[in-house]
C-alpha cells in the first residue's frame, strides 16, 4: 500500500464529546496500515495531553493513558501550538508526552506538507 | 478525480447530511469516481433503515440506498460508532443477541480501516461535520 503522510488535528477538549477518544482509535488502527503519522494538537485539543485528568465524577472512562501508549505503535510525531500553550497558561511538564512546539504559522506548512488531514 | 466523503453528523438536524449527499451526487454527474463514502461518528445514523421522515420531507436515509444502487457506491459505516447508537445489521443482530435490526439497504457496518484504506486510494478526502 501506498505511504501518505497523514496528520491527525486534535482541536477539542477531552471530554465533552466523543472526538478526542475516536482521534485515539483511529491513530491506533491508523499505525497499522504502515502509513507515515504525525499528530497536532490546537485549540482546547491541548487539554487532551494534559496530565493528571480524573474523570470518575463525570462517569465516563479517562482516555488520556493511551498517549503514552504511542510510542510503542510508532507514533512519535507529536506538534503542539505554542500560541495555544500559551494562551492556556500549559508548559511541557503538565503534559503527558513529549511534544514539538511549533508557531501558528508553521503549523500552516506542517499542513501543506501533509497528504492527508484527518480532523477530530 | 477520485474521492472519499466522510459524513461526521447524523440526518436532518444537521444539514450536513444534505450536503453529503448532494456533493456525492454532483461528483458523479460530473464524472468523478467517489471509492467509498464513510460514515463516522453520529453520521452512522444516516444508515438506520427506520428512518419515517413526514411525506412532504425528503427522506435522507433512501436516498443514500437509491444513490448506492444506481451507481454501486460503498456506503459504509463505522463498526464502533454504529454498535453504540443502535446500528446493526441481521448477523450482528444475532451474534449481539437483539431483537431487531435496522441497517438500511446499500450501507455495510466495517471498521474504521475502511476510511483509511480509501483515503489512501484516493485523491481527496471530504469531510462533512463540524
Amino acid at each position: 500500500m501506498k505511504i501518505k503522510k497523514c496528520l491527525y488535528v486534535n482541536r477539542r477538549a477531552p471530554y465533552g464529546t466523543s472526538y478526542a477518544l475516536e482521534a485515539i482509535d483511529m491513530v491506533l488502527i491508523g499505525s497499522a496500515f504502515d502509513q507515515d503519522i504525525s499528530l497536532l494538537f490546537i485549540d482546547d485539543g491541548l487539554f487532551q495531553l494534559k496530565k493528571g485528568q480524573d474523570t470518575a465524577d463525570v462517569e465516563i472512562k479517562n482516555h488520556s493513558p493511551a498517549y503514552r501508549a504511542f510510542e510503542m505503535y510508532d507514533v512519535e510525531k507529536i506538534y503542539v501550538s505554542k500560541e495555544a500553550m500559551a494562551a492556556r497558561g500549559l508548559k511541557r511538564a503538565d503534559l503527558l508526552v513529549d511534544v514539538e512546539l511549533l508557531s501558528d504559522s508553521r503549523i500552516k506548512e506542517l499542513m501543506d506538507e501533509h497528504d492527508i488531514i484527518f480532523s477530530f | 478525480m477520485k474521492f472519499v466523503i466522510q459524513v461526521n453528523e447524523g440526518p436532518y438536524q444537521h444539514q450536513t447530511a444534505d450536503s453529503a449527499y448532494q456533493f456525492t451526487r454532483a461528483a458523479l454527474a460530473r464524472g468523478h469516481e467517489v471509492l467509498r463514502v464513510f460514515f463516522y461518528h453520529d453520521g452512522v445514523n444516516n444508515g438506520t433503515r427506520l428512518t419515517s421522515p413526514p411525506q412532504d420531507d425528503r427522506n435522507i436515509v433512501s436516498r443514500w440506498s437509491a444513490l448506492a444502487a444506481e451507481h454501486g457506491l460503498d456506503l459504509v459505516i463505522c463498526v464502533a460508532a454504529a454498535y453504540r447508537r443502535g446500528i446493526l445489521d441481521e448477523s450482528e443482530m444475532k451474534r449481539l443477541d437483539k431483537d431487531a435490526h435496522n441497517l438500511a439497504p446499500g450501507f455495510r457496518i466495517s471498521g474504521l480501516g475502511q476510511l483509511i484504506e480509501g483515503v489512501v486510494l484516493a485523491d481527496r478526502l471530504v469531510v462533512f461535520g463540524d
